[in-house]
């Protein structure tokens, strides 16, 4: 078998010359890449648990969008950085608290997110938006957005950069951070701002309810098998990336796959690679404490 | 509103409640938000799979949810329980993705799944309901001390000889527990909803763990109660009522527990 043979076996014939394809894999890459960075200081953070209610929230705003009959991605982006908003004025600085006042905001938007949906298929008898909302599909972003959409990962991955160096000190130490005079609680803010727009962005592409995967998995396994928060953000987007590219390749072959011959979901794809992944370097680094307690004066020193 | 057609919602909605507002206690106390709404929604991808296999959706649901708790407790040895929790939510959802894109016409089914059937409960789904029910209540009222020890001091808890992980592990498998029996009800957000606004409403008002247990259980019933009459009046879902009576419970113990702050100082 020579090799343009074996190519082709694996990527089916028109992959690269479709179009849906091609926007796929644009945007795929900047929300990957956003995600990743910014899954980094989430995980650091401990605030997955927020990352993860973001995009919930943010399906909320796509359904009440859908139900104005406006574009959801306005409505993926009004509500997750009003959740945002509103999770830092209620959020306790402790951990645990700042998880049940996460918890409060996203049971109340799920609420208002089964509301949308019921006066949604009132008036419409689409009973699969409330499916595409939740799960998204890749393969049927509107090109008039995507423009918008890569600028605004774009800017979510600016303000995560310009902020890293207080981020990471605040995260890690929050004393230290004050005693220094830096605004901890305005670093937070912006931090969860910044975290609600790219989790929006990934709602859009892999479905609202997956996107954690692209935000928690790729850090979490980058935070894994390196040290120092620039590489980590480095092989965090590699595997980000790679996942999101060999997800969307597999899903284009799945196309007449068994059982159902109508493709499985990109989702299933991205996700399942992004989790094998994160298993392979748990498993094989058995040593790694339970809870880092890492030196906030190297980590800084390392940027 | 109080027909023989609306009696089985009524039983139905009471046991979800006190289940909810006994497991929620320990999640809002132990931090384990994320896994109170990660277990209810991946287990949904158990229904979808069962479905699929042409299975009863309990036995999805119950593996699912199991899978899940063990999952969690499992990864939870050697990583962080937020991160843990999130690849393990996140891979049971991209499972039922999988499943889902399967069956066709399952949209209405998932739909259901999520927000619950609360007005559609059949006589044979109540008694299930009530012994899972008692079994989970029972179940935490057994472990109270011990759970209770390691939630607030686990260091001293674990020097008395109360292994935290396995008091983690059990209070994770009456979560799943709990969860595969009321999902189908209430549907997998209300659940989320119903564990969390009540305790910890609850919570801001009391520290005494006895009485917040019981006030978590009171909010949890009115929650429902008024939420099902608004519901049944106004057409629109409960899962909305849920929630928005839940937060507002919620922001009111807040408002409580600040006012009474101040005037004690």
């Amino acid at each position: 078998m020579n090799i343009v043979s074996f190519l082709r076996y694996i990527v089916e014939p028109g992959f690269f010359g479709s179009g849906p394809v091609h926007i796929a894999l644009a945007v795929g890459t900047a929300v990957a890449v956003t995600s990743a960075v910014t899954g980094v200081f989430t995980v650091t953070r401990g605030q997955s648990f927020a990352g993860h209610s973001l995009a919930d929230i943010a399906t909320t705003g796509g359904s009440g969008a859908f139900l104005a009959g406006l574009n959801q991605f306005w409505g993926y982006l009004a509500f997750g950085a009003g959740a945002a908003a509103f999770m830092e004025m209620i959020g306790i600085q402790r951990r645990r608290g700042r998880d049940v006042a996460t918890g409060v905001v996203l049971g109340a938007a799920l609420g208002l997110a089964a509301l949308f949906l019921y006066l949604g298929t009132q008036y419409s008898t689409t009973t699969g938006a409330s499916f595409t909302i939740l799960f998204g599909s890749i393969f049927v972003i509107t090109p008039s957005t995507v423009p918008a959409l890569i600028v605004s990962a774009l800017l979510a991955l600016a303000t995560v950069i310009a902020l890293a160096r207080v981020l990471l000190l605040s995260s890690l130490s929050p004393d230290l951070a004050a005693a220094r005079g830096v605004p901890v609680r305005a670093v937070g803010a912006a931090f969860l701002m910044a975290l609600a727009v790219s989790v929006a962005l990934s709602a859009m592409v892999i479905g609202a309810v997956l996107s954690t995967a692209l935000l928690i998995g790729p850090a979490a396994t980058a935070l894994r098998v390196t040290k120092g928060p620039v590489r980590a953000a480095a092989v965090a987007a590699g595997i980000g990336v790679a996942a999101t590219w060999l997800g969307i390749l597999l899903a284009y072959d799945s196309y007449y796959w068994p059982p159902a011959g109508r493709g499985w979901p990109v989702s299933f794809f991205v996700v399942t690679l992004i989790v094998g992944g994160y298993l392979i370097t748990y498993l094989r680094r058995p040593v790694t404490p339970a809870e880092p307690a890492p030196d906030a004066e190297h980590a800084c020193s390392a940027l | 509103m109080f027909g023989p057609l609306m009696i089985n919602t009524w039983i139905a909605a009471t046991a979800v409640a006190v289940i909810a507002g006994v497991t929620g206690f320990f999640a809002v106390l132990r931090g384990a938000t994320f896994a109170a709404h990660a277990i209810p929604n991946g287990a949904f991808a158990g229904a979808a799979g069962a479905s699929l296999l042409g299975l009863n959706p309990f036995a999805g649901l119950a593996v699912f949810s199991l899978a899940g708790a063990l999952g969690i407790a499992g990864l939870s040895r050697r990583a962080r329980s937020d991160v843990a929790t999130a690849l393990t939510f996140v891979l049971m959802l991209g499972v039922g993705a999988l499943f889902v894109s399967w069956s066709s016409g399952y949209a209405q089914e998932a739909y259901s799944l999520l927000f619950g059937e609360v007005f559609g409960v059949s006589a044979d789904q109540v008694l299930p309901i009530l012994i899972l029910g008692a079994v989970c209540v029972a179940a935490i009222i057994v472990m109270f001390r011990p759970l209770m020890f390691s939630s607030a001091l686990p260091e001293v808890a674990e020097a008395r000889g109360v292994r935290a992980r396995r008091m983690e592990l059990a209070f994770l498998l009456v979560m799943a527990l709990a969860t595969s029996m009321t999902v189908p009800v209430v549907g997998a957000l209300l659940m989320f909803s119903l564990m969390i606004g009540p305790a910890a409403a609850a919570r801001s008002l009391t520290a005494r763990p006895a009485l917040a247990m019981a006030l978590s259980v009171a909010i949890a019933l009115v929650t429902v109660w008024a939420g099902i009459a608004i519901s049944y009046q106004s057409d629109w879902p409960l899962g909305f009522f849920v929630g928005v009576i839940g937060a507002a419970f919620f922001l009111a113990g807040r408002a409580i527990a600040a006012i009474s702050r101040s005037i004690r100082s």
